[in-house]
């Protein structure tokens, strides 16, 4: 598997092919749609996160040491994000995903192209994700 | 004519469509909050010397247009506050104060906007009063058989919207007024909507209050607007205390201003009240015949275009004829998320809402998380509506 910094490079240089706002938008959609997994079962309050504008769920557990992220949302751009962050964070173990400094969301502009509630919905899902890493390392 | 309007987002030309939440400022609005900064900045009300008088008279002149605006009695009957949402805890405040007494029951609808929900409901729970609420039907109208079991020998007061910022639909408050009026209740009408499309006659309609924000009707933002009765006005004890509302102040008494002044404590924000001067003039302007036909017909597109649509659901279809509603569209696309859509729209351009527009009981009651909504202006054109429709089709189509 590669490494967390080279994953996060390469989807830095994903996205850089994408010159449009809509073709990212597009990545981002197919990205969500990839997303499949979530139980509906698994859909409750306390898995929501809180701070976005459209549900966002998020659940996790363990494989060995390694934490593996589920999620859903019933947005499908916001979907794709979260899908996005999970196809980064999942599988690691918590203290790679604190060795992070989650500039990704930067470096694609992802933060700055979203409207301050729904960037802080993207803020919001990278705290939760933190949170989860902190409380098992 | 609108400064705001000629710029770019992302590299195309803005296409405003959320005026129901705000709308543009006409350039005499801006040069008048201008004029008012720049040259006649001075408290108002206070002193004898000449910038005072000038911003004051701005500020009087202002209340004078919009008395003729409305058709009110006097110019007592019109109070300046900072927008619809402060009105509305006035009278829910004074009007509870005066009035309300435990187990008295106070009628809103299900159609609300929460700032005329929440005050009331406030003032409910600190008077042990109770909250009846007349329902919609489906289709987003009022259901008004049920007025006469809903009010009651307790109720004090029923408080509805003009036009829901939701539905759109002009709701036929002379009627509701008339019949509260048999049973001697006053009725509070929320005006936000309603002043910016209707032709408003506060004493044609005989309503008891009427509230409305100067930034929804191209004006300087924090301005608002409470047409209260004089009787009520009156009735009511002031709402707070401070500079300007006194008559004589002492430790022992303080009495209180003549109407209105009674209701504007501290010092107010007249530069931008003063804007509802030249707001007032250029909506007249609007109502010249030549321009009310067009902007008939822009909305006439946007309703049949929406709902004719096979994938969209529009919420406010009027039962009537198209006067019954304003240029507001709030739909669903099946399967397809409202963020989303708005997430797109704004890439291309376009500005609408998404979202529950502060109406979470009618979003509960249409069964919803929430709506896109579209709302158009005078200024906004038929160009304008067909490249929306246009990308809403490719927006719906990168979410199939
Ligand atoms: C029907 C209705 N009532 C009340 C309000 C509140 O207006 P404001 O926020 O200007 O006080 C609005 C606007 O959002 C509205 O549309």
């Amino acid at each position: 598997m590669e490494t967390l910094k080279e994953a996060e490079n390469a989807i830095v240089e994903e996205f850089s092919m994408y010159d449009e706002w809509l073709d990212k938008y597009e990545y981002l959609i197919e990205l969500g749609k990839s997303l499949t997994d979530y139980p509906e079962s698994e859909k409750t309050d306390d898995k929501l996160i809180k701070g976005c504008q459209s549900r966002v769920w998020l659940d996790y557990k363990f494989d060995n040491d390694k934490i593996v992220f589920s999620a859903d949302s019933d947005a499908i751009i916001t979907k794709g994000i979260i899908s996005l962050l999970i196809g980064l964070y999942s599988g690691r173990t918590p203290a790679e995903i604190l060795s992070s400094d989650f500039s990704v969301v930067e470096k694609i502009g992802l933060r700055e192209n979203l409207s301050p509630t729904r960037a802080n919905g993207l803020v919001s899902m990278i705290a939760k994700i933190k949170e989860i890493a902190a409380e098992n390392v | 004519m609108f400064p705001a309007l000629s710029r770019k987002v992302y590299g195309k030309n803005i296409v405003y469509f959320d005026n129901a939440a705000t709308t543009q400022r006409v350039k005499s609005v801006l040069d008048k909050w201008n004029e008012v900064s720049i040259h006649s900045n001075a408290n108002i009300h206070r002193a004898v010397h000449r910038l005072s008088d000038e911003a004051t008279r701005a500020y009087e002149e202002a209340r004078d247009a919009v008395r003729s605006f409305i058709n009110a009695e006097s110019r007592e009957e019109i109070v300046f506050t900072s927008g619809t949402t402060a009105a509305v805890n006035l009278v829910a405040f004074c009007f509870g104060e005066a009035f309300i007494e435990e187990g008295d029951e106070v009628v809103v609808t299900e159609a609300e906007h929460h700032s005329n929900l929440v005050p009331w409901q406030m003032m409910c729970k600190r008077k042990k009063a109770f909250l009846r609420v007349l329902p919609i039907n489906d289709d987003g109208h009022l259901v008004l058989d049920k007025l006469d079991s809903i009010l009651s020998p307790r109720t004090k007061i029923m408080a509805v919207t003009h036009v829901s910022n939701v539905l759109g639909i002009v709701n036929p408050v002379k009627g509701i007024i008339a019949k509260c009026h048999d049973r001697g209740i006053p009725v509070f009408v929320d005006g936000a909507q309603g002043i910016v499309h209707c032709k408003v006659d506060v004493r044609e309609m005989d309503c008891d209050f009427y509230a409305f924000s100067g930034h929804k009707l191209y004006a300087a933002t924090g301005t608002g607007v409470l047409y209260g009765k004089k009787k009520w006005l009156d009735a009511m004890p002031p709402y707070m205390g401070g500079g300007e509302m006194v008559g004589n102040v002492s430790f022992a008494e303080t009495t209180y201003a003549p109407l209105p002044l009674k209701y504007e404590a501290g010092t107010q924000n007249f530069a931008s009240i003063a804007t509802l001067k030249p707001a007032i003039e250029f909506v007249k302007l609007l109502n010249n015949n030549k321009l009310t036909k067009y902007t008939d017909s822009v909305k006439e597109y946007m309703l049949n275009t929406l709902a004719l649509h096979s994938k969209v659901r529009l919420y406010g279809v009027p039962q009537g004829t198209s006067k019954d509603k304003i240029p507001v569209f709030s739909f669903s696309v099946d399967g397809v998320h409202h963020e989303d859509l708005a997430l797109v729209l704004d890439k291309m351009g376009i500005a609408v809402r998404s979202g529950q527009m502060c109406a979470e009981p009618l979003m509960e009651r249409l069964g919803l998380t929430g709506v896109l909504r579209a709302s158009l202006a005078p200024y906004n054109t038929l160009e304008e509506v067909e490249y929306f429709v246009k990308c809403l089709n490719i927006a719906i189509g990168m979410f199939a």
